[in-house]
């Protein structure tokens, strides 16, 4: 699904990652944990398209495409979502009209006729049931106002709507109380199927007992430094980063 | 450039000299009681130059310097249906007021019964005293010579009365199209008296319909009686080669409730001279615009309002998106005079520059002499939230829709306030036209970007 070659990047001109390398298969699950400012959070702008953001080398290839060539919205088209760490508010953007937006253009993009309003409004609702959203929240304009608990049911709302091939969930779990985490957790985990496939940046351990994953990646200083099964999660929040960047800078 | 204008400030001149036994003709004497002193103080000042205390920005001898002919009796071609059509409103039923090239338009005028719609001298002749009393009360006081310009040779226009608890059950829709083979300048001069406690809706529709290049200095005086209620909406779209100097006083006694909004959607060069004087305890007003300057237009709104009493309120917004070269300027001043304590004055301007030419200057102004009052202003110039058009691709929505949904997000705000909700979906409409049409589509006028 997702193929990363020795990629490397930027932001004014000063290195963030330095070499990722990574493969994940249709249906899995794969976590990248690391300490703050190891390049979790570069990896997924540059993975989407963020122009912030300067790829100085690699390659990444998604469903047989050269990712780094398409505008963001044709990522996202492809399949390619992200739940970001801080949903943007847009006033005056009602989420009603956004999501309608985004669904046609990706039917659009995959050669089928907009979707009849109908149909639309059913989607709404049964995939705000799915993240326990109230329906109101969807009348309203994007994010705006939202709590942040509200902020990340609505991106996984979006996500439902969406249907990406590739999700990548950058610390979705930040400013989330416990039920909130569950309720956005178990949204993810009914969302995936044997052809979907999921990135989740996170800080702790804790999202991963909702969200299991098949890999485990520790990133650090832009690099990938360590690679594991779901047992690793549990390993860093025991023993925290310390080790991991001792082991790393003795090299 | 001030050799071109001092040569039109003396032609002007001279053409009032000329004409000025035609201009007086079977007008009523308040007008031209009041023509020597206007054409006297543009004599003696000029044009407003540029980076005075009222034109900061902006240069209205570039909009005089165009060359235009004149007419000093009724130049009324016949209009176009279809182009009548574009200003129909969907969905909304509106009595019809036509003003043709400032003249009234009788034959295609029909109002409530009980509200009066005819010409300025006939509303001269049929209420003197409400007339005498109000005519140039409000536009003398002016330090503007292109106020005095427009009472000077001023012979056509409106004189609209809703009487004393008169509720108008449809908006009065005001059609003022410039028209003919020409280029024309016009001095349209427009009474507006809304009697105590009537209640009525206005939309006034300024439009260009042929491709001539117009002059249009309207003045309009109008008071809002005790009790009164009047919503004034104003759709301004003018072509490319046009301009339009708008002058709107309002004053309003007590307890009287005032709703402007003012849709610049196109124009060569738009001057909008917006202002309010409360004169009556808890009158309050609210005033909003949006303006969506492209190409080369410049649009420059001046709001000027006055607290003379204590208990008033204003509540003041106005957005610009600029795009292309276009220039946009707002000016805000609030006196809040000595006894006008309780005063509640808010100002907020906020602009978007879409493009890296663009250019918005905005200025507010308050002027506070009393002690016990709420006042608060803001203005913001920006660009596109860079971080929602990313959000928005994300989402698989391309960077030109993500634009246009973000443009027309902000102008929302301003369309939300509008009380006629058929109105307000057509304001939508329009802006949405003008924002994604481009260019060369909108040379005209910007209502045909539909088709």
């Amino acid at each position: 699904m997702l193929d990363i070659k020795d990629l490397r990047a930027s932001i004014d001109g000063k290195p963030i990652l330095k070499g990722i390398n990574l493969h994940i298969n249709a249906g899995e699950i794969h976590a990248i944990m690391g300490p703050n400012g190891s390049g979790k959070s570069t990896l997924s702008s540059v993975l989407t398209g963020n122009s912030r953001f300067t790829v100085d080398g690699g390659e990444v290839t998604f469903l047989g495409k050269n990712l780094l060539e398409l505008p963001p919205e044709d990522r996202a088209r492809m399949g390619l979502f992200m739940s970001f760490q801080y949903p943007v508010e847009i006033p005056g953007v009602s989420m009603v009209n956004f999501m309608r937006a985004a669904v046609n253009e990706k039917r659009k993009f995959n050669g089928q006729l907009p979707i009849s309003a109908q149909d639309y409004l059913k989607m709404m609702r049964e995939k705000s049931q799915l993240v326990e959203i109230d329906s109101r929240l969807t009348s309203r304009s994007v994010n705006e106002g939202f709590s942040g608990g509200e902020k990340k049911k609505n991106e996984i709302f979006q996500m439902a709507m969406l249907e990406p091939r590739l999700s990548i969930l950058d610390e979705t779990d930040s400013g989330l109380d416990i039920d909130a985490l569950r309720i956005v957790a178990n949204g993810v985990n009914k969302l995936k199927t044997p052809e979907t496939s999921a990135i989740v940046i996170t800080h702790y351990q804790r999202l991963l007992d909702y969200i299991v994953p098949d890999v485990v990646h520790v990133l650090y200083n832009g690099q990938i430094v360590k690679t594991g099964g779901k047992e690793l999660a549990l390993e860093l929040e025991k023993k925290g980063y310390d080790w991991i960047k001792s082991e790393f800078d003795n090299k | 450039m001030d050799e071109q204008k001092e040569k039109m400030e003396k032609s002007l001149s001279a053409l009032y000299d000329k004409y000025a036994e035609t201009i007086a003709r079977n007008m009523p004497e308040a007008m031209n009681n009041a023509r020597e002193a206007a054409i006297g103080y543009f004599k003696e000042n000029g044009f407003p130059k540029r980076g005075s205390e009222r034109y900061k920005y902006t240069d209205v001898a570039e909009a005089y310097t165009r060359g235009y002919g004149y007419s000093f009796t009724p130049f009324m071609p016949k209009t176009d249906r279809q182009f009548m059509f574009r200003c129909t409103v969907p969905n909304l039923d509106t009595y019809i007021v036509t003003i043709i090239n400032g003249w009234l338009d009788a034959e295609n005028t029909q109002v409530a019964d009980g509200v009066v719609a005819t010409s300025i001298e006939n509303g001269a002749k049929l209420y003197p005293d409400l007339f005498n009393k109000y005519y140039n009360r409000q536009a003398e006081k002016r330090t503007d010579s292109t106020i005095a310009l427009n009472t000077a040779f001023s012979r056509s226009g409106l004189f609209l009365y809703i009487p004393d608890n008169l509720v108008v059950d449809k908006p009065i829709q005001i059609i003022n199209i410039m028209l003919g083979p020409r280029p024309m300048m016009i001095n349209q001069r427009n009474l507006v008296i809304a009697g105590r406690g009537s209640q009525s809706k206005i939309l006034l529709c300024d439009h260009t319909q042929t491709e001539q290049k117009f002059l249009l200095n309207n003045v309009s005086e109008i008071a809002l009686q005790q009790d009164a209620k009047l919503d004034c909406y104003n759709i301004q779209n003018f072509n490319d080669q046009s301009s339009q100097i708008s002058t709107l006083m309002f004053e309003q006694e007590a307890n009287s409730h005032l709703l402007t909004n003012t849709l610049t959607l196109h124009g060569h060069f738009v001057r909008n001279n917006l202002e309010v004087l409360l004169k009556g305890e808890h009158a309050e007003s609210e005033i909003y615009g949006l303006s969506l300057p492209t190409g080369h237009q410049h649009i420059d709104n001046y709001i000027y309002i006055d607290h003379a009493v204590p208990n008033c309120t204003s509540y003041e917004l106005y957005k610009n998106v600029l795009d292309g070269d276009a220039t946009g300027a707002f000016n805000g001043y609030v006196l809040v005079r000595p006894d006008a304590q309780k005063t509640n004055a808010m100002q907020t301007n906020r602009n978007i520059c879409v493009s890296p030419s663009a250019r918005m200057y905005s200025k507010p102004q308050l002027e506070i002499h009393a002690d016990d009052v709420k006042c608060s202003h803001g203005s913001t110039i920006g660009q596109l939230d860079e971080q929602a058009l990313f959000y928005m691709r994300q989402r698989g929505i391309g960077e030109w829709e993500s634009r246009m949904m973000l443009m027309s997000a902000f102008a929302h705000e301003i369309v939300s306030t509008i009380r006629i909700p058929a109105l307000a979906n057509s304001y939508a409409e329009l802006i949405d036209n003008r924002l994604r049409s481009n260019q060369t589509i909108c040379d005209n006028c910007s209502l045909r970007c539909g088709k």
